[in-house]
């Protein structure tokens, strides 16, 4: 039976199993749209095409399947460009459709023309221009399982209105991947199995890097009975955290830049590293010239162009990283490290008498205490959905994490404005689910229209502002590298209480920490979406920090004899380096 | 900095030169030279890519194109016997009086006149690149009008492929275990 290109979309959609799609109409994806009311997929109806990209993502990351986005061509498809980087750099598996221009008016700066394959070419895994209403099905086909297999990332489809226009037979079977130079299964080679035992059972100070790989391989349970059986500790990426469970014996926590300071100074001990589907960021290493430089390094990655991209490792396994650890499991001795673990445990001694957790309350409310009082009150349950900057790091220090899809953030982008949208799709993929946003106030304004979102599709997402009138993390940067010359840091927001009852919904305002468990015990049983405003620390600071660039174990820290201080003043005192 | 030469065989299909371009350019390689065109095989294109780069880069490189999802197979032949050829169109200034010394000079390097003009010619000449740089070299001191060269294209000698291991077939992709074994040598 013949079917125009605009259903044989939908079609495939409902073939590969989409429920829900987040986008925005225009005059080159029409076609499209009005085909849409026949099919049974929810359309979300975005407030910005960034929107739209950022909640397929966050569908992505909270279920692993992929999420879609549609846009029109030209501004629709060029707003899509950031959340399509964010996808890429996150490796998250979406498909974003654009409309483009008649095929008879490509290359003649025609109405809303855009050369969208040609902008997204280095931020896509792959994409696709669709000119011909045939090539619809095998692309869509193409399309998702680029998007999931391998290390998965963002396909794009640009598909020309006459394209969606024209008819044509519809036969999904026929229309199989056409893929021969596709590779998603890459597999070590056998004799670096055995290199890769050897070291195992011959180090002294072993430690995992645990990254975004285990969700993405669904490695949780191996990577913990590897760690069990090899008593191997293991330091968390940003991306990586829920891939192993927070309150385990064996976590340490988070590495790199904003990590506790025995996470990099074990790095910097450790005598081998086991780097689990991580990629060795420049956020995580630091100076490379001394990185992590006693340890001998095993890879296991699924991106061949990841190994030794910046630091060399000793033993690559190139392949799927649940499938490597089944395979290395059987022949990995039980070990035991006592000492090691037991010399770590000592290093937190000092790092817990700087956690400020740990201080008398002076009064303040400070962005640590929120982010902790709310981990306490959802009992480390719900989804938590962060934008970029200070309160991103906070979370990372102070919400412990012990299920896999339960923090989405961007890491590999850093994209402000991610998390209200993000926590849109994460709602729709898990609706059971709490979700939580925890965002600064600088990037909630970027795509807060996206409330109207939420109060015109009616679901719950809990958004926690943590409002200090700073661009904090820019400012914190000011304050250590550049003589706090505030250059443009200093940011006066709306009422978000106001805002928020404008769009519908409920706000309220916390000023103080006595007032931080009613707010949040409230906001969870209010029926709708409730936006928490709160008023935090104006001029505080992420600790530890490792400066851009600098030794791993070059920490700022935040200074014992300041502490006393701090409770009284809320001043933060003077930082120090200390290694 | 060395010159390694890549051969990929590609897709015949829309913006994959594109692709493989914006590669190289995205990972801030340099490229010296890039040709492309058909190959014994229908829909399959073959490039020969020559990269400023070191061992490591080359692998790099290698490893970044089997990524591109249209692209089929890569062959670093930097270190493999291989025929390689350039070929360039020189135009010299040359009029009766010098004609027939320029014409010499082509004639030791095997190189051909293809156009003759009252106050010029035109040779064409095909060889390694040291070949051509060395006619050229010969030629500068009459004048070089214009001038352009292909570019370098390159096919492994015998049966030998890159890695040694057989003749190179453009019609199949690379096996999952060459391309691991690509990826553990980066």
């Amino acid at each position: 039976m013949k079917k125009t290109g605009a259903q044989l979309v939908w079609e495939c959609l409902v073939r590969e199993g989409v429920d829900t799609i987040f986008g925005y109409p225009g005059g080159a994806i029409l076609p499209t749209y009005d085909a849409m009311l026949d099919y049974p997929i929810h359309h979300v109806l975005v407030r910005h095409e960034q929107g739209a990209t950022h909640m397929a993502d966050g569908y992505a990351r909270a279920s692993g399947r992929v999420g879609v986005a549609i846009a029109t061509s030209g501004p629709g498809a060029t707003n899509m460009v950031t959340g399509i980087a964010t996808a890429m750099m996150d490796s998250s598996p979406i498909v974003c459709i654009t409309g483009q221009v008649g095929s008879k008016l490509i290359g003649s700066d025609a109405f809303q023309e855009t050369d969208v394959t040609g902008v997204t070419l280095p931020i896509t895994k792959h994409n696709y221009l669709v000119t011909r209403a045939e090539d619809i099905a095998r692309t869509f086909r193409e399309a998702f399982y680029i998007a999931a297999s391998g290390r998965p990332g963002p396909v794009l489809i640009d598909i020309t209105k006459d394209a969606q226009q024209a008819a044509c037979e519809f036969d999904w079977e026929s229309a199989a991947p056409r893929l021969p130079g596709y590779r998603p299964d890459l597999r070590p080679l056998p004799a670096e199995y055995q290199k890769a035992l050897d070291l195992i059972a011959n180090a002294k100070r072993p430690l995992i890097l645990a990254g975004h790989g285990i969700m993405l391989s669904g490695a949780m349970k191996v990577v913990q009975e590897f760690a069990e059986k090899t008593n191997t500790l293991v330091a968390m990426t940003l991306l990586g955290l829920g891939g192993f469970p927070a309150s385990h014996p064996l976590n340490l926590g988070m590495m790199g830049m904003h990590g506790e300071a025995w996470v990099n100074n074990a790095i910097q001990e450790a005598d081998l590293l086991l780097a689990f589907g991580m990629r060795f960021d420049d956020r995580v290493t630091g100076n490379l010239k001394t990185y992590a430089l006693h340890a001998k390094k095993i890879h296991i990655e699924i991106d061949p162009t990841e190994i030794n991209k910046t630091v060399k490792v000793d033993v690559p396994l190139v392949g799927d990283l649940r499938e490597v650890l089944d395979e290395l499991m059987p022949h990995t001795p039980t070990l035991d490290h006592a000492d090691w673990v037991n010399h770590i445990a000592d290093m937190k001694g000092d790092s817990a008498v700087r956690d400020i957790q740990n201080l008398p309350d002076n009064g303040h409310l400070y962005a640590a205490h929120v982010i902790s009082d709310l981990w306490r009150i959802t009992e480390g349950k719900a989804i938590v959905v962060t934008d970029v900057g200070q309160h991103q790091m906070w979370e990372a220090q102070y919400y412990k994490h012990d299920a896999p899809r339960s923090l989405i953030t961007s890491g590999g982008l850093g994209t402000m404005g991610f998390a209200l949208p993000a926590a849109i799709g994460a709602k729709f993929a898990r609706p059971d689910d709490e979700v939580w946003v925890i965002a600064g106030d600088g990037g909630f304004q970027m795509t807060m229209a996206e409330l109207a979102t939420i109060a015109q599709e009616n679901i719950k997402v809990n958004v926690a502002i943590i409002n200090n009138a700073f661009l904090g993390m820019v400012r914190q940067w000011q304050e250590f590298f550049y003589e706090r010359r505030y250059a443009a840091t200093p940011l006066l927001g709306p009422d978000f209480v106001k805002l928020t009852e404008a769009f519908g919904l409920k706000g309220m305002r916390v000023t103080r920490r006595s007032e931080v468990e009613p707010a949040v015990t409230e906001a969870r049983s209010h029926p709708g979406t409730v936006v928490l405003d709160f008023r935090v620390e104006q001029e505080d600071t992420v600790f530890p920090m490792v400066p851009a660039g600098a030794d791993l174990n070059a920490m700022i820290r935040r200074p014992k004899p300041a502490l006393d201080v701090m409770a009284e003043t809320g001043a933060d005192g003077e930082w120090e380096i200390a290694r | 900095m060395p010159q390694h030469t890549l051969v990929a065989y590609v897709e015949d299909k829309p913006g994959v030169l594109n692709r493989v371009a914006s590669l190289f350019r995205r990972r801030a390689f340099n490229i010296e030279s890039l040709t492309v065109g058909h190959t014994e095989q229908a829909g399959v294109s073959r490039m020969t890519i020559v990269v400023d780069t070191d061992e490591q880069g080359a692998r790099r490189a290698e490893a970044n194109l089997y990524k591109l999802v249209n692209v089929l197979r890569v062959q670093n032949v930097t270190d493999t016997p291989a025929v390689v050829r350039d070929l360039a169109l020189i135009k010299v200034s040359a009029d009766a009086s010098q004609r027939a010394q320029v014409m010499q000079l082509v004639d030791v390097f095997r190189a051909r006149i293809v156009d003759v003009a009252n106050e010029s010619l035109i040779v064409e000449i095909t060889g390694t690149e040291d070949k051509l740089e060395g006619l050229i070299e010969v030629l500068r001191p009459f004048g070089i009008i214009e001038m352009v060269r292909t570019g370098l294209v390159s096919m492994a000698r015998g049966q030998l492929n890159g890695h040694g291991t057989g003749p190179l077939k453009a019609k199949s992709a690379a096996r999952v275990d060459e391309v691991s074994a690509v990826a553990m040598s980066v």
